[in-house]
C-alpha cells in the first residue's frame, strides 16, 4: 500500500512534467523557474537545518565506543572505533562517511528451535548502500559535463573511465547500471524482507521511486531516445550562468528528468536524506573518548542541583552513626532535641 | 523465576509467530495498540517517592503529579494538559540536546539496527526494534516540529500524540536498557539509548514512571544506598564479610573502615556489593585486594552508591545523586576516587560526572601508590576503574597470585553493555582474568567486546513484576553463554556489573542451570596469596577448591 | 558545546562544492556555442538533420557492425535515390571535410569523446 502510493505520487509528478511542459510557458517554468526554485530551497533550507541542529549544544561527551579505549599504556587502543584523539576522530569520520564502516558490521540474527541465536555476516546492505552513493556521486560530477565550459580535466577523465569499456554508441556508462541495479536492490531488500517492509514508510519508498525515475529517463534519453545533449547543454549550462536558454529540440522526456530532480532538491532538506549532513554531526561519532581526561562543558549545566548534602545526611542518622562508631562532623548534642527529620529541608536541595 | 516455564518459553521464542520467526504483522505499527496486562509492565511509581524526589529537585515537576494510578486502566489520572507538558518536554530537550534533534532527523529506516536489540531477539515484537523504537517518539516529533510532518502527516510518518502513544511510550521506552548495542551498527550513530533516555524524561513529566527505578533513587539520595540501608546497617554488612573472609583465609582484615578524613583514595561501589550474592563475594575480593596492597583508601556511608539509578529518570536527578561523589572526596580531603565493578555506573563516571559536577580540582591526577603509574586517561575526573587499577598491579607484578585457586572454575567474560560501549573497557578485565584463572573461553565474537548483548534487565527493569520479559530481554546473552557451557563445560560467568551480578543470575538459574556468575575481583580475591593466611580450601563464597572437594 | 567553528565552514565548504559550477562560469570564459561548419557540396545528408543530430553515432555504428562484421555493402542510397558510400571517412567526410570544424565543434562542448580515431588514422588537419 505504501509503496504504490509512492510509487503513484512518483508518477504523478512524471506526469505533471511531461503534460506541463508542453503547456504554453510550461517550458520556462519547468526548464528554469522550478530549477532555479528548487536549488534555492535545497541551499537554503540545508544550510537552515544545520544551523538547526548546531543552535543545540552538545551537552554530553557520548562517544559510542566500538573498541578498547585508550588506557594504561600497554593496552592496544583501537585508535579507529574508539579514537581519544582529534585525529583519531577524523579518522573515524572518514571511515564512516566514506567506507560506510559501522554498516560494515552489519550481522542478521535468526532464531532456531532450543532456542538457538545465531548471527551471520550479513553485508549486502553496506554493499549496495556503498555501491548506490559512489555510483550516484559519479553520475551527479559526469553530469558536470553539461554545467561547464570549457569542462574540467577530472570531468574528462570521469567521462573516459565510466565508459571504458565502449560498449555501444553512445558509450553505456558502468555507473548507470551499477545505479540501477543498487536503486533496486534497496527498493527491492524494503519490499522482500519481512522486517524492514514493516518500518518503511511513504517516505522511504518515494526516495527511491524518484531516483528510479530519475535514472530511467536520463537512460532513455541517451540510449534510447537520444535527445539532442548540444541543446541541452545550452539549457544547463545557461542556467548555471544565469543565461538559459531553451531550444525547440529540447523535448518532454527531458523536461520529465529534470523536474524529478528539481522535486528531489526541493525535498531533501526536509526528509531523511539529511543524513548526509547528520552523520557528521552525530554525537557518538564525532567525538574523542576522552571524557575523564578532558573536561567537557555543558552550556546549560545547573549549578542549583546540589547533592543531598552531607550535613544533611549526618543530621538524619548522627545518632547511629555514632553509636556504631562511625566518625560525625558534628558531636550528638547531649541531650536529644530534635528528632531526625524526614527528607530534606526544601532549602538545601 | 519466571512464570512461563522453561520448555514453553523455550517454544514460544523459536516457534510462536512473531518477527523474528518470520510472521509479518497484518496491522500497520500504527494501528496496533499497546496492550499492558499484568507481567509486561514494571509498578508504576508510589505517591510518596515522587512527592520525594520532586521536593529534593527545587519542586519543579520533574516527576509529575503524584498519585496512584494504575497502568491496566484507561485513566492514568494525567493531568488536564498532559499533551502540551509533552509537546514542551520535547521541544525542551530537542533545544538542549543536538543528540536529540539530529537522531530524530537522520534515521533512513535501512533496518541495520533492526535485529541488534536483545529485547528484539527475546520477543519478536516488531516495536522493539531500534528503529520502530524510536519511530514512537520520532512520529510525535515529526507531526509537531517538522515542516513535512505538518503538511504530509502520515505520508511523512506523522502522527497525533494520543494517549495510546503515551502507552506505547510507557511499554518500549521500559523494554530498552539503554546499552547501546543498535548505536555501534547504525550508519549513523543514532543512539537508541539517548532516545529512551528523552522519552523517560518526557514520561515523567506527566508522572509516568516505575517504582522500581524512583524508589532506590530516593534511597540513593536519602540514605547513600538503593536499597536504604542506613550507616550503621551499611558498616554491619561490610564488616560480616570480615568475618567471612576470616573464615576463608584465617586472616582479619583490619583494613576496612569508612568516612575516614584524610584517605588517600575514596572508594566507590555499587552498593549492592555490600549486601546482594555474589556481589558480596566481589567486594570481598576488593578487601582482600587493598589489604594485599596495602592500600590507604576509605569508604563512604554517604557515597555509598555508585549505581545512579538517576540516570534512568533524567539528567537532574543523575547530576543530583551523582554530585555526592565529589562532595564526598572533597569533605574527607582524599587524592583521588576508585570506583567498583558497575555498569551503568560507569557510563555516568566515564561520560557525565566531570561536565556535570565537576571541575574536580580538589583532586590530584590519580596515580597508583603502589606501582606509581599515573593514570593520564582519568586525568580531570580523576576516577580510576577498579579494573584499570588491577590491570595495573598485576602489570607491575606487585600481586602474589596463585591462579589455581581458581581452578574449579571454567569462566567466561561477560562485557557489560556500558564499559564496552559507553567506556571502552574491554581488555582490562581480561588481562586480570587471564592472570588470576586458568580456565578461561571467550563467547562469539558476535556477542562479546563492542558487540556484547545486555544482560536484559538494565536501566531499572530488573524488576520481579517483568521477569518473562527479562528472561527473553536475556536470551542473546544467555544463549552465547550455553554455547561456551556446552563446549567448554562453563560454569562461571564473569563480569564487572551490579547489575549483571544481580540479573545474571536468575538468567542462568533460568536458561542455564549450572553456571554461576561472578564479579572479576572475586576471582582475584581468590587468588591472592594473602601474607600469613592459611591453607586455603575453599574460594571466598565457601565453596571447595580444585582438589578440595569431598 | 556548539562546534560553530567546525560546522559554518563544513557548511561553506558544501556550498562551494554543489554551487561548484555558478562559480566556476564565473572564473572562466566559456568558448562560442557550437557551430559545426556547413558542407559547401551538398545540401542534403543521408537522413534528416534532426536525426542526424542525435543519433549518428547510431548509424556509424550499424555501418561498422554491417561491414565489418557481416561483409555488407559500402553502397547506401538516401530516400530520394541519392547513392552515397556507407563509410566515415569516404562517406561522410567527403562533405564534412574537417574533424576539428565539424566533429569535434559539438563533441568538445559536451566532452563526448567517440572511438572512431582508436581505429581509424585521424585526418591531418589543413590548417
Amino acid at each position: 500500500m505504501k509503496v504504490l502510493q509512492a510509487l503513484g505520487i512518483v508518477l504523478a509528478l512524471m506526469l505533471v512534467a511531461y503534460v506541463g511542459a508542453a503547456l504554453p510557458g510550461g517550458r520556462t517554468l519547468f526548464g528554469v523557474v522550478l530549477p532555479y526554485l528548487a536549488f534555492a530551497i535545497f541551499i537554503i533550507f540545508f544550510i537552515a537545518k544545520v544551523m538547526d541542529w548546531a543552535k543545540s549544544p552538545v551537552p554530553f561527551r557520548i562517544p559510542t565506543t566500538g573498541g578498547q579505549a585508550n588506557s594504561l599504556p600497554w593496552i592496544k587502543q583501537n585508535k579507529l572505533d574508539c579514537p581519544s584523539t582529534t585525529l583519531g576522530v577524523i579518522g573515524r569520520m572518514l571511515l564512516e562517511v566514506f567506507l560506510f564502516r559501522s554498516l560494515f558490521r552489519n550481522t542478521q540474527a535468526e532464531v532456531h528451535e532450543g532456542p538457538k541465536l545465531a548471527y551471520g555476516s550479513s553485508k549486502f546492505l553496506w554493499l549496495f548502500g556503498i555501491l548506490f552513493h559512489y555510483s550516484f556521486l559519479t553520475v551527479a560530477l559526469r553530469h558536470l559535463r553539461l554545467f561547464t565550459d570549457p569542462i574540467p580535466a577530472f570531468v574528462h577523465a570521469l567521462e573516459f573511465g565510466d565508459g571504458f569499456m565502449q560498449v555501444g554508441a553512445p558509450v553505456l556508462y558502468q555507473t548507470d547500471l551499477v545505479f540501477m541495479a543498487a536503486v533496486t536492490f534497496l527498493l527491492l531488500r524494503r519490499l522482500v524482507l519481512p522486517n524492514i517492509r514493516y518500518i518503511s514508510l511513504v517516505a522511504d519508498y518515494f526516495p527511491l521511486f524518484l531516483l528510479l525515475g530519475i535514472g530511467t529517463t536520463g537512460i532513455l534519453m541517451r540510449y534510447v531516445l537520444r535527445v539532442d545533449v548540444v541543446s541541452i547543454k545550452m539549457l544547463t549550462h545557461g542556467l548555471v550562468t544565469f543565461n538559459p536558454f531553451i531550444a525547440e529540440s529540447v523535448t518532454g522526456i527531458f523536461f520529465v528528468h529534470l523536474f524529478l530532480i528539481t522535486v528531489l532538491l526541493a525535498y531533501f532538506p526536509f526528509s531523511k536524506l539529511m543524513h548526509a549532513g547528520g552523520v557528521f554531526l552525530s554525537p557518538t561519532r564525532n567525538m574523542a573518548n576522552n571524557s575523564r581526561m578532558v573536561r567537557h562543558i555543558n552550556p546549560w549545566n545547573d549549578p542549583s542541583i546540589k547533592p543531598h548534602s552531607y550535613a544533611g545526611y549526618e543530621d538524619d542518622f548522627r545518632e547511629f552513626m555514632v553509636e556504631a562508631g562511625l566518625p560525625v562532623d558534628k558531636e550528638l548534642p547531649p541531650k536529644e532535641e530534635a528528632p531526625a527529620a524526614e527528607g530534606d529541608a526544601p532549602a538545601e536541595s | 523465576m519466571a512464570n512461563t516455564k522453561l520448555e514453553q518459553m523455550s517454544d514460544s521464542v523459536a516457534k510462536d509467530p512473531s518477527m523474528m520467526t518470520g510472521a509479518i504483522p497484518k496491522k500497520d505499527w500504527m494501528d496496533t495498540p499497546a496492550i499492558f496486562k499484568p507481567g509486561n509492565y514494571c509498578y508504576p511509581a508510589k505517591q510518596d517517592m515522587v512527592e520525594y524526589l520532586d521536593k529534593n529537585l527545587g519542586s519543579k515537576g520533574l516527576f509529575g503529579e503524584p498519585r496512584q494510578w494504575d497502568v491496566e486502566s484507561d485513566d492514568w489520572k494525567l493531568p488536564e494538559n498532559w499533551k502540551d507538558i509533552i509537546i514542551q518536554g520535547i521541544k525542551d530537550r530537542l533545544d538542549k540536546f543536538r543528540s536529540f534533534k539530529i537522531f530524530m532527523d537522520c534515521c533512513v529506516r535501512c533496518g541495520a539496527c533492526a535485529d541488534k536489540c536483545h529485547f528484539f531477539l527475546g520477543t519478536g515484537d516488531p516495536k522493539n526494534m531500534p528503529v520502530l523504537r524510536a519511530e514512537l517518539l520520532r512520529s510525535i516529533y515529526r507531526n509537531e516540529f517538522t515542516k513535512a510532518g505538518k503538511i504530509l502527516g502520515r505520508l511523512a510518518g506523522a502522527r497525533e500524540m494520543t494517549f495510546g502513544v503515551l502507552k506505547e511510550w510507557f511499554m518500549y521506552f521500559y523494554q530498552c536498557t539503554e546499552c547501546r548495542r543498535c548505536s555501534l551498527f547504525c550508519p549513523y550513530g543514532i543512539d537508541t539509548a539517548e532516545i529512551t533516555m528523552m522519552a523517560r524524561e518526557i514520561l515523567h513529566l506527566v508522572g509516568v514512571g516505575t517504582n522500581w527505578i524512583l524508589e532506590p533513587a530516593s534511597n540513593s539520595n536519602r540514605t547513600g544506598n538503593h536499597l536504604g540501608l542506613q550507616p550503621h546497617t551499611f558498616k554491619e554488612n561490610a564488616e560480616y564479610l570480615i568475618d567471612d573472609i576470616e573464615e576463608v583465609t584465617g586472616l582479619r582484615l583490619e583494613s576496612l573502615n569508612f568516612n575516614r578524613k584524610g584517605a588517600e583514595v575514596l572508594f566507590v561501589i555499587p552498593s549492592a556489593d555490600v549486601f546482594a550474592e555474589p556481589g558480596i563475594y566481589t567486594f570481598m575480593g576488593y578487601l582482600l585486594l587493598f589489604d594485599h596492597i596495602g592500600l590507604d583508601y576509605t569508604i563512604s556511608t554517604y557515597a555509598s552508591e555508585g549505581g545512579n539509578f538517576g540516570s534512568f529518570t533524567n539528567n537532574e536527578l543523575m547530576k543530583k545523586l551523582n554530585g555526592k561523589m565529589y562532595a564526598e572526596a572533597k569533605r574527607l580531603g582524599v587524592k583521588w576516587i576508585l570506583g567498583g565493578e558497575c555498569g551503568h555506573m560507569w557510563r555516568v563516571l566515564h561520560q557525565y560526572m566531570d561536565t556535570m559536577n565537576g571541575p574536580a580540582d580538589f583532586l590530584e591526577v590519580p596515580k597508583s601508590p603502589i606501582t606509581g603509574t599515573v593514570f593520564e586517561n582519568a586525568a580531570s575526573t580523576k576516577m580510576v576503574h577498579i579494573s584499570e587499577f588491577t590491570a595495573d598491579l598485576i602489570k607491575h607484578g606487585k600481586l602474589k597470585i596463585d591462579k589455581s585457586r581458581n581452578d574449579h572454575r571454567v569462566l567466561t567474560f561477560h562485557d557489560s553493555c556500558n564499559p564496552a560501549r559507553g567506556m571502552g573497557l574491554i581488555d582490562e578485565p581480561r588481562e586480570i582474568i587471564e592472570a588470576v584463572c586458568n580456565n578461561f573461553h571467550e563467547m562469539p565474537e558476535n556477542t562479546i567486546r563492542e558487540q556484547t548483548f545486555c544482560c536484559g534487565s538494565g536501566t531499572g527493569l530488573n524488576t520481579g513484576e517483568i521477569m518473562d520479559l527479562r528472561m527473553r530481554g536475556g536470551l542473546p546473552r544467555a544463549n552465547a553463554v550455553k554455547h561456551v557451557h556446552d563446549k567448554h563445560g562453563v560454569n562461571m560467568l564473569s563480569c564487572v556489573c551490579a547489575i549483571d551480578r544481580a540479573t545474571l543470575l536468575a538468567l542462568m538459574e533460568y536458561w542455564n542451570p549450572g553456571v554461576e556468575v561472578c564479579g572479576v575481583s572475586e576471582l582475584v580475591g581468590n587468588a591472592l596469596i594473602m601474607d600469613g593466611e592459611k591453607e586455603r580450601d575453599s574460594g571466598l563464597r565457601f565453596e571447595p577448591l580444585a582438589g578440595m572437594e569431598g | 558545546m556548539y562546534d560553530k567553528g567546525k560546522i559554518i565552514p563544513g557548511l561553506i565548504v558544501f556550498v562551494g562544492l554543489v554551487t561548484f559550477p555558478i562559480w566556476y562560469g564565473l572564473a572562466t570564459t566559456a568558448g562560442p556555442l557550437p557551430n559545426p561548419e556547413k558542407p559547401t557540396n551538398a545540401k542534403e545528408c543521408v537522413e534528416p538533420v534532426e536525426f542526424m543530430r542525435s543519433s549518428h553515432m547510431v548509424l556509424l555504428n550499424e555501418w561498422r557492425d554491417n561491414i565489418v562484421r557481416s561483409g555488407g555493402t559500402r553502397k547506401g542510397t538516401t530516400a530520394d535515390g541519392t547513392e552515397y558510400v556507407r563509410s566515415l571517412q569516404k562517406g561522410c567526410m567527403n562533405c564534412h571535410t574537417s574533424k576539428k570544424k565539424f566533429c569535434d565543434e559539438c563533441h568538445t562542448y559536451a566532452a563526448v569523446n567517440p572511438y572512431c580515431w582508436d581505429c581509424h588514422i585521424q585526418p591531418k588537419e589543413t590548417n
